[in-house]
């Protein structure tokens, strides 16, 4: 069988940062279910932060001011020794990814260029025209080849071992062969990515189910804040496809029906458009519904360039034309572009310590999956990619070092037991009649309820609702069966086994959110409109049971900045 | 939104049961603003779960959905319907390349070609404590070639990589000039055997297909020959 000091599930830049981390000093592998560079991160568009004060209008920009912009984002839900390691260690990471080749916009004095981004008090955001998970990415994938990272391509991990408080390994299924395998391994970094999915209208790849979660969420790790769920105010209405922040940070104005640069309304700041995201994607929601916006295509409003330098848009927003082009046949140099709030982004995810660690030894997490907090209640654009190389990089460090230090021995037996299991379970599923289409109206429906009863706007009855049909779906999947016997690449195995994560995954988001009766960044609840810092200042930790999630909570880490009114 | 019922006529491989290729055909209602990839996804959801293909970002970054429409190679998921045309769609994997099943394809050959031009930035002289600098100017120059997603859509179009695997393809080369042409790097020497040698740049012909079939908009013939004449000079050609 396969033995290794670390597993690493996840070719995102997570996993990438933590391989090569590791790579040369430990016997460490990949699993991933699709080649690396094909993961979700590619599709970042429009920054990384690091406070480098490379403008003539962002000298002044520092560690510290990063962090309590960050703090102040997340609506104080973020930990705050976590923020200041991320904007502290960031630095240090972007230029290191300049030095491995990102080919980043350039200044005129031939620095990385920055631009403004929603919730920043200077320009942090460094990019790579408005393709820079895509620069980023590349890079780290061609470092990986550098470093010989080894790499499982097309592996999906179906279960962590987990025994007496340890891992053990992990069982993954070869897409291209069908074969169940088992891998030993006494560390395991999980950097499996989003859960958009979960979601109807998402910003996120096919990809992006959360399975990463769910087979945490199974083997005892617990996950953390999980209710958090950002929307992304600007995503086309036909496709939910991303239309970046950095539109707006270039100068993009968001107007409704009635031409008004409705933002001026809801926010002072200037310019209105980079309040932080929760903010912005609440007050166009309002303006949509009531009936500010443009009725068809499911309600939309305005993104407008048109008054912007055509060069602007041609060199640093090259990939929005594109995209708009192609997917809307509009082209943003001519007629404005129309954006709806969309699902985009999870807060939430396993639980973690500043170094990756979770609540099992030897399960370390990092990246969109992980939750160190960093986010809290709502990220700040362009503050995701940078958790993926600190973070990243960091569990690598760590799981080196419980490599060197931990003596335990993983079990082989308790391995191949598992192998056998994962073997009979899918042999059950081709054995089960209700095959076909019923896995994906399943899919859809649950898709179709979190968009609508665990969205932008969330109250009692309507969680409620949400979580009854979730309970229903569950019962209906335990009946769902696979019908496609082919061992090679099985779309539908692969999209029934994940659908009982998403699943359950739905179930603590919509759980945690009833359970928070408070308004906090993103989580909004109409019957409880106010931040509650007395009884909910807190996180939230789910752990599995086979009754549904267990909760408990823990407090937040606060240092300098004292929890305040959050007013932009 | 209006609604038409097409035909697509889809290759079907399955190397465990098959013993050879056959074609099968669906017919699926599309609607305006329906990409091929949506209405793919609409057939292995709805109509036949065991039809096996690559797809992920469905917003043309990651690469994953080449493949041949009316033998032309294209991205799925960036190919609206409307744009094709014909009573029945032809729909095949990448050509030339070992199918592990139906629309999907064995890419480790494509990406061994990669890994032969050392496709990272190579630097001798040690990293500055900041950034390395790098002019707008000559970060132009490597401007469309860093927007290579891998899909393989352009060297699986080439004449010559159809019968000569040793040929490193377009792709490969492209990333190469990449680097080549990138002011930061110093990688010239490591990657020069590669590129002048038996599977390189001499191999191109011109016959364009590759600059055809990129998705992504790259002049990936442009960077071949920038490539050769650098070989040739021995000195990036920057006006
Ligand atoms: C459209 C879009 C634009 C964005 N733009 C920005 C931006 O400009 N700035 C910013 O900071 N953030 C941005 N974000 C967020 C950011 O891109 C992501 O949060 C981040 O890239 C996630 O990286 P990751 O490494 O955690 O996961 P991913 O890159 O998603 O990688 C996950 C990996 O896990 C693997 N995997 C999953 N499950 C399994 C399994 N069971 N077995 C094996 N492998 C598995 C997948 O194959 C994949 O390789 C954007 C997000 C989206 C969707």
């Amino acid at each position: 069988m396969n033995k290794f000091d670390v597993i690493i599930i996840g070719g995102g830049l997570a996993g990438l940062r933590a391989g090569i981390e590791l790579s040369g000093n430990a016997k460490v592998a990949m699993l991933t279910k699709v080649y690396p560079m094909r993961s979700h991160s590619s599709a970042a568009e429009g920054g990384v932060n690091a406070a480098l004060g490379n403008r003539g209008d962002n000298k002044e920009d520092n560690v510290y001011t990063h962090t309590y912009d960050t703090v102040k984002g997340s609506d104080y839900l973020a930990d705050q020794d976590a923020a200041e390691i991320l904007c502290k260690e960031g630095i240090d990471r972007v230029y290191e990814m300049e030095h491995w080749g990102v080919p980043f916009s350039r200044t005129e004095e031939g620095k990385i260029a920055q631009r403004p981004f929603g919730g920043g008090s200077y320009a942090r955001a460094c990019y790579a025209s408005d393709k820079t998970g895509h620069a980023l990415l590349e890079t780290m994938y061609e470092r990986s080849l550098k470093e010989n990272l080894f790499v499982f391509n097309e592996y999906m991990v179906l279960k962590l071992v987990v025994k007496d408080g340890y891992v053990h390994g992990v069982v993954a299924l070869s897409l291209r062969t069908g074969e169940v395998e088992g891998f030993i391994a006494k560390t395991i970094i999980i950097a499996t990515g989003g859960l958009g999915r979960i979601y109807s209208f998402t910003t996120n790849a096919h990809i992006n189910t959360g399975f990463g979660n769910a087979i945490a969420y199974w083997a005892g790790v617990t996950l953390k804040d999980s209710e958090f769920i950002q929307f992304h105010p600007t995503g086309l209405p036909t496709t939910g496809i991303l239309i970046t922040e950095g539109v707006r940070g270039e100068g993009g104005i968001l107007k409704n029906r009635l031409g008004e640069r409705f933002m001026e309304k809801y926010v002072s700041m200037k310019p209105p458009e980079l309040a932080p995201r929760d903010i912005v994607a609440r007050s166009m929601m309002i303006e949509i519904n009531e009936g500010r916006g443009f009725p068809d295509m499911g309600g939309y409003l305005h993104l407008d360039v048109t008054h912007l330098d055509p060069e602007i848009v041609k060199k640093r927003l090259s990939q929005i034309r594109e995209l708009t082009i192609s997917f809307m046949g509009i082209d943003p140099l001519k007629k404005p572009i129309p954006v709806r709030p969309v699902q985009h982004y999870s807060m939430g995810g396993i639980g973690t310590d500043i170094d990756g660690a979770t609540n099992i030894k030897g399960i370390y997490a990092a990246g969109e999956a992980a939750c160190v907090s960093v986010h809290g209640a709502n990220r700040l654009g362009a503050n995701s990619l940078l958790e993926t190389l600190v973070f990243g990089r960091r569990a690598g460090v760590a799981a080196l070092n419980y490599v060197r230090n931990e003596r335990f021995n993983p079990s082989e037996s308790y391995v191949n037991s598992a192998v056998v299991e994962i073997k009979s379970k899918i042999k059950g599923l081709f054995n089960k009649k209700n095959g076909g289409t019923e896995s994906t109206k399943i899919m859809h429906e649950l898709q179709q309820t979190m968009d609508k009863y665990v969205g932008i706007f969330r109250n009692q009855i309507g969680l409620e609702r949400g979580i009854e049909i979730i309970a229903d779906l569950k019962k209906r999947f335990e009946k769902v069966g696979v019908s496609s016997k082919g061992t090679t690449y099985n779309l539908e195995l692969i999209r029934v086994l994940e659908l009982e994560g998403m699943l359950d995954i739905a179930e603590v988001i919509a759980k945690g959110a009833l359970a928070r009766t408070e308004t906090r960044g993103a989580h909004f609840r109409t019957d409880h409109k106010e931040r509650d810092d007395t009884n909910w200042l807190k996180h939230t930790i789910a752990e599995y049971t086979p009754d549904g999630p267990r909760f408990s909570y823990q407090p937040v880490l606060i240092g300098k900045y004292k929890p305040q009114k959050r007013v932009y | 939104m209006k609604k038409k019922m097409r035909k697509f006529k889809i290759y079907r491989y399955d190397p465990e049961k098959d013993s050879k290729p056959y074609y099968r055909e669906y017919s699926v209602e599309t609607h305006e603003g329906m990409t091929l990839l949506d209405a793919i996804i609409h057939i292995s959801e709805n109509m036949d779960p065991s039809l096996s293909v690559r797809y992920s970002c469905r917003m043309s970054v990651c690469g994953s959905c080449g493949m041949s429409v009316n033998d032309s190679l294209k991205l799925a998921c960036k190919t609206q319907l409307e744009t094709l045309h014909g009573d029945v769609l032809k729909i095949e994997p990448l050509p030339s390349m070992k199918v592990i099943k139906d629309l999907v394809v064995d890419m480790e050959p494509f990406l061994d070609n990669l890994k032969k031009v050392k496709p990272y930035l190579i630097t001798h002289t040690p990293d500055p404590a900041k950034e390395r600098l790098q002019s707008v100017y000559d970060r132009e120059l490597i401007d469309s070639s860093v927007d290579c997603i891998l899909c393989g859509c352009c060297t699986t179009s080439c004449p010559v990589f159809w019968t000569d695997k040793g040929y490193l393809g377009p792709a490969a080369i492209t990333k190469a000039f990449r680097f080549l042409y990138d002011s930061r790097d110093e990688g010239y020497e490591d990657r020069l055997h590669v590129l002048g040698g038996v599977g390189g740049v001499d191999k191109c012909h011109h016959a364009y297909r590759c600059v055809e079939a990129c998705p992504k908009n790259i002049n990936t013939t442009y960077a071949i020959d920038m490539v050769k004449k650098l070989i040739l000079t021995g000195k990036r050609d920057t006006e």
